[in-house]
């Protein structure tokens, strides 16, 4: 059979999400955002919630994620978008409101608005995106930094006794009785997508029970960042990011 | 039973960054050596061993792939 023969409308099986915007994404080659926005475009097509869905985007590289996917965002000060995203799930309670933050963003300058919409027990979905630095602004250390990594603001690597040690965020809130499904995911293969895509559903569906906060922390990777090129940042993560930061669900109420 | 694939890029809005290529089970895709208007080497189908089990799209951070696949 030919490839012109395969290539027909009625046999695809894979193509670009409904939700995904044509506008190039200005992410670096290889960026792990590009895949975790189309796993969210997916998730909230499937589910039909695409009129009823409020994002809030963070600062840092995804600041622009409201180019990208086809919903209603709001657009929060740094660290601030739990703050924002408790006010408009209270207000329309209704609807289905996440938030969409970096390492930079939720585990430093936001690490009060995180904990305490935790603690709050508020209904939203937080995608939390961790690659252990600051992309944006130039590679520098960020809280999620590993021991030892080499950033432009730790350049002889980090330093426990100078720079404190790694924060793992999904850990310290699996203690707060407001949170009911914490899950850490990864996108570097097919089947860690396919994990993670069914990992931000479980989230989305639980927001809609009522029962508290869903945290689904994506480990991903910075190949800029890092001085990498993509592949290679990939398996630099599965080797050294995977150990301080283990793949699995870590808190479940409902199991 | 067996599958065919085949992919269809989008060449002018892929980044070249590779992640496809290290995915794909079957090595049926590999960047091209001509580059696009932004001057990266995007990605290209290569071969007829595709089996269009959606690897390479599912990684791929631009949605640029579409995957195509029969019953043979």
């Amino acid at each position: 059979m030919d490839t012109a023969d395969i290539k027909k409308p009625e046999n695809i099986v894979y193509r670009k999400p409904a939700l995904i915007t044509d506008n190039v994404m200005h992410y670096c080659p290889g960026c792990s955002h590009g895949v975790v926005h189309k796993l969210i475009a997916e998730v909230i097509d499937e589910m039909g919630i695409q009129e009823s869905t409020i994002g809030i985007c963070p600062v840092g590289c995804s600041v622009f994620a409201y180019n990208y996917i086809d919903i209603d965002w709001e657009e929060a000060a740094h660290g601030r978008a739990p703050a924002l995203a408790t006010a408009t799930k209270r207000l329309c309670p209704d609807k289905h409101v996440f938030t969409y933050q970096g390492d930079g963003d939720l585990a430093s300058i936001g690490t009060a608005e995180i904990i305490h919409a935790c603690s709050r027990g508020e209904n939203i979905v937080v995608i939390f995106i961790n690659n252990g630095i600051y992309g944006m602004t130039g590679g520098q250390m960020a809280p999620t930094t590993l021991i030892g990594m080499k950033t432009s603001t730790t350049p002889y690597g980090r330093d426990p006794k100078l720079n404190g040690f790694p924060m793992v965020i999904a850990d310290m809130i699996s203690h707060l009785d407001g949170t009911a499904f914490i899950t850490r995911q990864s996108v570097h293969t097919a089947a860690a997508v396919r994990k993670a895509k069914s990992a931000i559903r479980k989230a989305f569906e639980y927001s809609e029970k009522n029962i508290g906060l869903s945290f689904v922390e994506i480990v991903s990777t910075c190949n800029s960042g890092w001085k990498m090129n993509p592949v290679d940042a990939n398996k630099w993560m599965v080797e050294n990011m995977f150990r301080k930061y283990p793949i699995g669900d870590i808190k479940d109420i409902l199991k | 039973m067996a599958f065919k694939g085949a992919i269809e890029i989008d060449a002018q809005h892929c980044k070249g960054c590779g992640v496809c290529v290290a995915n794909c089970p079957t090595g049926s895709i590999s960047l091209s050596r001509m580059v696009n208007g932004k001057g990266y080497n995007y990605a290209e189908m290569v071969g007829d061993a595709c089996i269009g089990c959606s690897a390479c799209a599912l990684v791929c951070p631009d949605s640029v792939i579409t995957v195509y696949r029969v019953k043979i």
